[in-house]
């Protein structure tokens, strides 16, 4: 039996939170943290294991930004989650870049909302990931992100 | 009752007016309404600007059709509890997103019998009142997440 790992499945509200909810049976073997931008979503996280952000999107004024990244590090360093997982959008971004510091592995899964293209985020920071997954394969490409299913 | 809801990032006006359309020729159903900030005052329904998560679920669960936009939080919680949707795609040059990648999603997911994708008041009309008279019987549950993707997953996380 391997050891329990730590990971933070991070996104913004409505349908990220949705479909990030849908990926949870991977990691029922290890402690999983969520943080989210709506509070109420704490009543579907195990006591303690859900951390709020603020909302921003990278078009929001520099202070919302900073603010968002800076609770995101805040989060970061308090887990040190071995793994970072997002589907999206700006928390998963600064979660995902701010990971490297702290040495995390990331994912970025990106939403299967994003049928045409990648998502902006997903376009800035996926290459960036351990792990860059596309939702439908006529999206993946050989230098990243790869295909293996979709959470519907 | 109809429920409807547009999401709270971004409102949908055209949508909105459509469905008080509809419920000014039915006024024997129960329309409710989360708008987000939408300027557009309805008449024939009852409107709130945002539900907390709780009341949301319970709406969703409540109602015998939803009405929304082409969103993934929505098409997902509708599959997962088998309710009929009519949705309406948001279109950039009215200005109701930032794109068009609801009009592909639309198209990937016109597959699913449950979805009725509609285009303008008069379809949206159709629909709904379709939807209310058949009692369309959804299909069979909620398809699952990949199994290749949860175990890519997994050993992804359990590498060293």
């Amino acid at each position: 039996m391997k050891a329990k790992k730590r990971i933070l499945l991070i996104s913004s509200c409505g349908g990220h939170w949705v479909q990030m909810n849908r990926l949870r049976p991977a990691f029922e073997d290890h402690d999983v943290y969520f943080a989210c931008t709506e509070r109420a979503y704490a009543q579907s996280a195990p006591e303690g294991r859900f951390f709020y952000v603020p909302d921003a999107s990278l078009k929001s004024n520099p202070f919302k930004i900073l603010w968002l990244a800076l609770n995101v590090l805040a989060i970061l360093i308090k887990i040190r989650p071995h793994v970072v997982l997002s589907t999206g959008a700006a928390p998963g971004f600064f979660a995902l870049t701010l990971a490297k510091l702290i040495r995390s592995k990331t994912i970025w899964v990106d939403s299967i909302a994003n049928v045409n293209e990648l998502s902006v985020s997903g376009r800035k920071v996926g290459r960036f990931a351990d792990l860059y997954i596309t939702q439908w394969e006529h999206l993946a490409r050989e230098d990243g992100p790869q295909y293996f299913g979709s959470v519907v | 009752m109809i429920f409807v809801t547009v999401g709270t990032q971004l409102p949908f006006e055209r949508l909105i007016e459509a469905v008080d359309l509809w419920a000014a020729e039915h006024p024997e159903t129960e329309v409710f309404a989360q708008v987000g900030e939408t300027r557009y005052q309805a008449k024939h329904m009852t409107c709130v600007e945002k539900l907390g998560p709780g009341e949301y679920t319970e709406k969703f669960n409540q109602a015998d059709v939803v009405v929304s936009h082409v969103g993934m939080g929505t098409i997902i919680s509708g599959l997962e509890h088998a309710k009929p949707l009519v949705l309406m795609p948001r279109l950039a040059e009215k200005g109701e997103h930032r794109n068009n990648h609801q009009l592909g999603t639309a198209e990937k997911f016109s597959k699913y019998k449950q979805i009725q994708f509609v285009n303008t008041a008069q379809e949206l009309n159709t629909a709904i009142s379709a939807c209310l008279a058949t009692k369309l019987s959804p299909e069979q549950g909620c398809p699952e997440t990949s199994v290749n993707l949860i175990k890519k997953l997994k050993s992804f996380v359990n590498e060293e």
